[in-house]
């Protein structure tokens, strides 16, 4: 799977983003994150193949997340689906 | 090739239509744009740039921007699953745009993940299966509006009527073909 690494100075959390690489919503997220300076990996989902988005379908609702985009996954527990930047803001204490 | 002009003309287009209003921020409207140009060079159809899809169009033919669930969603919630559509007020900023839940049932969405959930359905009418046979497992019927006749070939009724606005409840399915005429 095509993980990227966007680079930054925060590095508290352990953060995984599970995006779209056409939607709005996730491109928001993604600069968002970077902003902050947070260190992030993401797949853009659209771009994996179907063994692969099987996978990423297991880790989401593994979770109790729904299949919805941008998804992002702190410290392989905390799931918060959609763009919420209050609940992403408290949750990674930025 | 669709160039992003023509993308951002048939959205306005069909915003004005429909008494929408598009996206008010420049940036993200653009985003959401560029999102649906891609999908269209990628699957050849305006797919919902903020949704998964198979890449068949039989499974996203209701993610087809405007999806079925822009009207619903822009009437409870003010904007559609993107925001690329909203309502007057949230246009205005009277209201903030924020992320809506999604209305699309999981089983049209686990499509997207090679998984196929056969919902338990009546089986096809008559002329349903005379029309056309889908080899993916996706059971089309005949649906018509009682409201305006609007007749339409496809898995469930719409939201709304794409002619004259009527609920989904105004849509019947057609269950025999005519013997009258």
């Amino acid at each position: 799977m095509n993980f990227v690494k966007v680079p930054g100075k925060n590095r508290k959390h352990k953060v995984l983003l599970y995006a779209l690489s056409t939607c709005a919503w996730c491109k928001m997220e993604k600069q968002f994150l970077k902003d902050s300076s947070v260190e992030y990996e993401y797949v853009d989902v659209d771009l994996c193949n179907e063994k692969e988005r099987e996978k990423i379908r297991g880790d989401i609702q593994r979770r109790g997340g729904d299949l919805n985009y941008p998804t992002l996954i702190i410290n392989d527990k905390n799931l918060i689906s959609g763009f919420h930047k209050d609940r992403i803001q408290k949750a990674l204490e930025i | 090739m669709i160039t992003l002009e023509k993308v951002r003309q048939r959205a306005e287009s069909d915003a004005k239509t429909y008494g929408y209003y598009l996206q008010p921020d420049p940036e993200f409207l653009s985003n959401l744009l560029e999102g649906l140009k891609q999908n269209e060079e990628r699957y050849g159809y305006p797919l919902c740039p903020c949704r998964l899809a198979s890449g068949k169009f039989e499974f996203d033919r209701d993610i087809l921007c405007p999806c079925d669930y822009r009207d619903p969603d822009v009437l409870e919630y003010g904007c559609c699953y993107c925001a690329l559509y909203v309502r007057k007020d949230m246009f205005e900023g009277k209201n903030p745009i924020t992320p809506i839940p999604e209305r699309r049932p999981f089983e049209k969405q686990a499509r997207a993940y090679g998984i196929v959930i056969e919902t338990p359905r009546e089986k096809p009418s008559k002329t349903a299966a005379q029309v056309a046979k889908t080899p993916s497992g996706v059971k089309l019927k005949l649906w018509y509006c009682k409201q305006c006749g609007y007749v339409v070939f496809r898995e469930d009724p719409p939201y709304v009527c794409p002619i004259c606005k009527a609920k989904r409840e105004m849509f019947a399915e057609i269950e025999k073909p005519t013997q009258d005429c």
